[in-house]
């Protein structure tokens, strides 16, 4: 019998260079793993592998040196104790995310309940070329979302309160963006300046600047091979509803016209940018 | 607010314009330990990083930010009450 080494790389088995040993890659979300699943990989890197786990650098874990006729037998015992194999290919991968603000202090979004939906909703769907999504809580970026096919960061629409406000003068210092002056009755917020980073909200001591939550998405990101940031053509979005609707667009765009080892950016450069803007109803 | 309440004269005083992250924050918090609820001390740092950071990282640790003011010499003035141990 010869190996399909298509389907094996489809269900997550990376040919490596030795004969007949395979690097599994297993579905991780939001690098959120529990400490059963982490005991279970790492039982099955002892009993299947060579007793190592590779991390990659996309929040992923991959267990190399399994021999091929331990395939299926690794995937029974990860899937009994709740660990899933991932994808390679033309295929949205891993739905990465930083902690965001079930965790961090920083954070403006529940990054992991959305990176779960998102995951939910396309992980695994085939496209003309890979496709990436990545999550993060706020400004401070530390899931780099722009480098993703389509990023998502969190942050805060602001609007002052005169009640609770006493004008101590600690919003004006804390927004890097000089979008706030306080005068002698009044704070005032320049919405030109403002790149929506919430550091007033979380600074101020009287809680005199209310923050809702919202989305910003970058399209078309790449870090491999060519390099490009992803761009955004929309404000602020305030419903979660909206990312995945937008989401929705973006992978019909590129399914509709990718040409099959096109990356999203590269059609988008093709078709052009006023298209993407189009589809996901926004503005180049 | 109609118009700024005048500001509690402080009862200490602390420089930290000669330390630098992190060691501004565990000065500013070592010497709010030493102070009783309900006092007020006057905190001199730096502009940049101290003056945007501090007033946040004392507020998380349950004080009262009561004003951050410009010295005009490149340093501000930072009023914080302490908060209930
Ligand atoms: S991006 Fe923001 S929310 Fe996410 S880990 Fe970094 S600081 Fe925290
Ligand atoms: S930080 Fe809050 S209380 Fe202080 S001036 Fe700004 S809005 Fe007013
Ligand atoms: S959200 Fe950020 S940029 Fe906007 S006013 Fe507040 S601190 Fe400044």
């Amino acid at each position: 019998m010869t190996t399909d080494y298509k389907a094996l790389k489809d269900g997550g088995f990376m040919r490596q260079i030795q004969k007949d040993r395979f690097s599994l890659r297993l579905k991780v979300v939001g690098g959120h793993l529990s400490s059963g699943q982490l005991r279970a990989v790492s039982d099955a890197a002892d009993r299947f592998g060579s007793g190592h786990v590779h991390l990659t650098s996309r929040q992923g874990l991959e267990i190399p040196f399994i021999a091929l006729a331990d395939i299926e037998a690794v995937k029974e015992y990860l899937a009994q104790h709740g660990v899933e194999a991932g994808v390679c290919g033309p295929r949205v991968r891993t739905v990465t995310a930083c902690q965001g603000a079930g965790v961090c202090p920083s954070g403006c979004i529940d990054t992991m309940a959305l990176a779960r939906r998102i995951s939910e909703r396309y992980f695994g769907r085939v496209l003309p070329h890979k496709f990436k999504f990545g999550v993060t809580g706020c400004r401070n970026n530390c899931l780099k979302a722009e480098e993703n096919d389509l990023g998502v960061k969190g942050g805060y629409a602001v609007r002052w309160l005169s009640g609770p406000c006493s004008l101590c003068g600690v919003c004006a210092k804390a927004c890097r963006e000089g979008a706030i002056s306080v005068g002698e009755r009044e704070v005032s917020l320049d919405a030109r300046k403002c790149n929506h980073c919430g550091r007033c909200v979380k600074a101020c001591p009287t809680e005199a600047w209310e923050g809702q939550s919202g989305f910003l998405v970058s399209f078309g990101g790449l870090f491999g091979n060519r390099i490009a940031q992803g761009r955004g053509l929309l404000g602020l979005l305030t419903d979660a509803e909206d990312v995945l609707r937008i989401s929705d667009a973006a992978l019909d765009f590129f399914d509709r016209h990718g040409r099959p080892g096109e990356r999203f950016r590269t059609v988008v450069e093709r078709v052009g940018w006023e298209g993407l803007a189009e589809a996901v109803g926004g503005r180049p | 607010m109609s118009a700024k309440a005048p500001l509690p004269r402080p009862g200490a005083t602390l420089d930290i314009t000669d330390a630098v992250c992190p060691l501004t924050f565990v000065k500013a918090k070592v010497a709010l330990e030493d102070l009783e609820a309900g006092q007020v001390i006057s905190i001199r740092l730096n502009d940049g990083e101290p003056a945007q950071n501090l007033p946040r990282s004392l507020k998380d640790e349950g004080h009262a930010v009561l004003g951050l003011t410009d010295n005009g010499d490149g340093t501000f003035a930072l009023l914080v009450r302490k908060g209930p141990a």
